[in-house]
């Protein structure tokens, strides 16, 4: 049905604006990888809002998790005449010939929340995207400062083992708390970033540390299994967010209703908004032909129970999480 | 007018009409830029299905296809790469394997009687695996001769490239033409997916063709594998899941009959390009979900099997009529 409706709307606007396409001072063709996970949902859905505030016209091209749909669409924004290119690319290699293309056509690339492998850093203008290790720096900061003087035993939930946020979050949240003696992380293991494991490992931690009377917070690498884990702890008869401390990284709609009920006490948010300031450096390059750094680091913000998190988590129910 | 010729004229229109509507939505699409972006996009797609038309014509299905593009792309990146060989004899060493891969399911096929369906997605799975036991990365491959073959193209007027792919499916294309329709090998294809008994009996060699129509569907994958390295200049595991589904589709849009016997290399070509038409009309809108593709895919490959079975029953009709009068 909603698909029925958008293509009726989708035809009805193509021919009342038919001439009017050209209106938009700026057309801008987004391979998108897919709509695999949740977060992905959300970054496509904020692209869409953030093109909307500019005025921006975006083609969005959804490649169904697949190199050869990006390579397609990236050339068929290029026939198009696009004045930029965003893309997310789904693997790291493989790019050099149609961002050559596109090199060659004059119009500027940008890669969202993933880099690429190539010999010719030209071929992009630009890189959005977060600092994994940052995030979990700033957990980190978070915890030593809330905790101040009192010695604390900290237990993690980590990440899929191996995988690149796992390696860096714990990286990051060590780098936080390195110099603190007072923090010590006394276990950590894995809950794979699901829900249900992060709940399992947690009822081990609180078996293994005196019914959890012995923990005094928690450090999650992402939402989910802080949420799972938040659950175990009720289960123990202890009250999270109060007898022990949950702080995690992504900032999913969830975790603020848990914020807002005082379960769950900071999280990290991992934007979905890479966009934005793509948009803007887009612009700054078009307008005054000025480039942006190689790099842009998104803001790795930090949400606690003071940010009215009933608010974010309404803001965020809508973006498709 | 000949009934078995209709699927093609319907294929060929289909694919003019979807072209002009495109067009007059999005002037922009009449350009050679993107005739040139058709075919070079498409070339594997249709390198391989040259290979899966001449397969369906024999009556039968070769599901390993999107594997070995996958194997030959990952087992060049492998020798080119890590081993440091020029990529001509690394090209000369996938074509020869995927042949000999081929031309073994053939002979299973044959000899062992078993359906095709069940030997190539046996061969699917084996090709799929192998790759991964080469490696579960992306591997980049940056070679001088890689870059010299991707910079090697005809610019068109308007801007357009015809590149050395898409110029490599083009011949591939003609090749299969004159394959089918003028040498015995074609005949025989057809003479086996027409009645296998007779054909046996006719003195066909069938189980030299058959075991020649594998190893010519192997040999175009091995090639198409090849085309998809240079398209991505990586060799990647995970490359080229399903085609071996969207160069079914493309042949039998293409006006090629499932149960054999009938179809044409060049329906094949509409087929392949009906697909690609309906994929840029999607990145051109861009509010469109790119699913869009496989929705219109599957209708339209639905209306092309009815269209034959009504073809079928109105020709079974006119032969029985025949006979009485």
């Amino acid at each position: 049905m909603s698909y029925l409706k958008r293509m009726m709307m989708t035809t009805a606007a193509a021919v009342a604006f038919a001439g009017a396409a050209g209106a938009a001072d700026l057309t801008v063709g987004f391979s998108q990888i897919g709509s695999e996970s949740g977060w992905r949902a959300a970054e496509t859905s904020v692209t869409k809002q953030e093109a909307e505030k500019r005025g921006v016209d975006l083609k969005i091209a959804d490649a169904q998790q697949k190199q050869e749909n990006q390579i397609k669409a990236i050339r068929g924004f290029i026939a198009q005449g696009v004045d930029g290119i965003f893309v997310a690319p789904v693997v790291a290699t493989g790019w050099d010939a149609v961002l050559g293309e596109a090199k060659d056509a004059e119009i500027p690339v940008i890669l969202l929340d993933r880099t690429i492998e190539t010999s010719d850093p030209d071929l992009y203008l630009t890189a959005v995207t977060s600092d994994t290790v940052h995030e979990g720096k700033v957990a980190g900061d978070w915890l030593v400062k809330t905790v101040g003087d009192k010695p604390c035993n900290i237990v993690e939930l980590q990440g899929t083992v191996g995988s690149s946020p796992a390696i860096n979050r714990k990286k990051g949240f060590e780098d936080g708390i390195a110099g603190h003696d007072n923090l010590k992380i006394v276990r950590s293991q894995t809950g794979d970033f699901t829900r249900s494991k992060g709940k399992e490992v947690m009822e081990g931690f609180l078996k293994a540390e005196n019914g959890g009377k012995n923990i005094c917070a928690l450090y999650a690498h992402n939402d989910d299994m802080a949420v799972g884990a938040i659950q175990a702890i009720k289960e123990a008869g202890l009250k999270p967010g109060t007898d022990i401390l949950v702080v995690s990284i992504d900032a999913v709609p969830d975790i603020f209703k848990a914020m807002a009920d005082g379960e769950a006490n900071a999280t990290v948010e991992l934007t979905p908004n890479m966009a934005g300031p793509a948009f803007d450096a887009l612009k700054e390059f078009k307008d005054n032909g000025k480039a942006p750094p190689k790099w842009i680091q998104t803001e790795s913000k930090l949400y606690t129970q003071a940010d009215d998190p009933m608010k974010v988590y309404e803001e965020k129910k809508g973006l498709g999480y | 007018m000949n009934t078995r010729l209709l699927p093609f004229y319907a294929t060929l229109l289909i694919c003019v009409l979807l072209y002009a509507v495109c067009v007059i939505q999005f002037p922009n699409m009449l350009s050679t830029r993107v005739l040139g972006n058709l075919l070079t996009d498409n070339a594997f797609l249709g390198i391989v299905a040259v290979g899966m038309t001449f397969v369906i014509i024999s009556g039968g299905i070769d599901l390993s296809v999107g594997s070995v593009i996958a194997f030959t792309g990952v087992l060049i990146a492998v020798l080119v790469t890590q081993h440091g060989m020029h990529p001509l004899p690394a090209f000369a060493i996938a074509l020869v394997f995927a042949t000999v891969f081929g031309a073994a399911m053939g002979a299973i096929i044959h000899y062992l009687n078993v359906p095709a369906f069940i030997v190539t997605l046996a061969g699917m799975f084996l090709a799929r695996g192998l790759c991964f036991v080469l490696t579960t990365q992306s591997i980049p491959i940056n070679h001088p001769f890689y870059t010299a073959l991707q910079g090697l193209y005809w610019r068109m007027p308007g801007g357009g490239r015809l590149t050395f792919i898409g110029g490599l499916m083009l011949a591939v294309f003609v090749a299969g033409i004159i394959i089918a329709h003028f040498t015995k090998f074609g005949s025989y294809v057809y003479a086996i997916g027409g009645n296998r008994t007779s054909a046996e009996l006719m003195g066909v060699p069938v189980a030299r063709t058959t075991i020649g129509i594998y190893a010519l569907s192997g040999f175009l994958s091995g090639l198409a594998g090849i085309v998809f390295s240079l398209y991505t200049s990586a060799g990647y595991s995970l490359s080229a899941v399903g085609v071996e589904l969207d160069t079914i589709a493309a042949v039998v849009i293409g006006g090629t009959l499932l149960t054999g016997g009938v179809g044409y290399v060049a329906g094949t070509f509409f087929g392949v390009l009906i697909q690609g038409i309906i994929q840029t009309y999607i990145v051109f809108d861009g509010t469109l979900s790119s699913w869009w593709t496989k929705i219109v895919v599957g209708i339209l490959l639905f209306a092309f099997i009815a269209l034959q079975r009504v073809l079928v029953f109105v020709s079974e009709r006119r032969i029985a009529g025949g006979a009485r009068a």
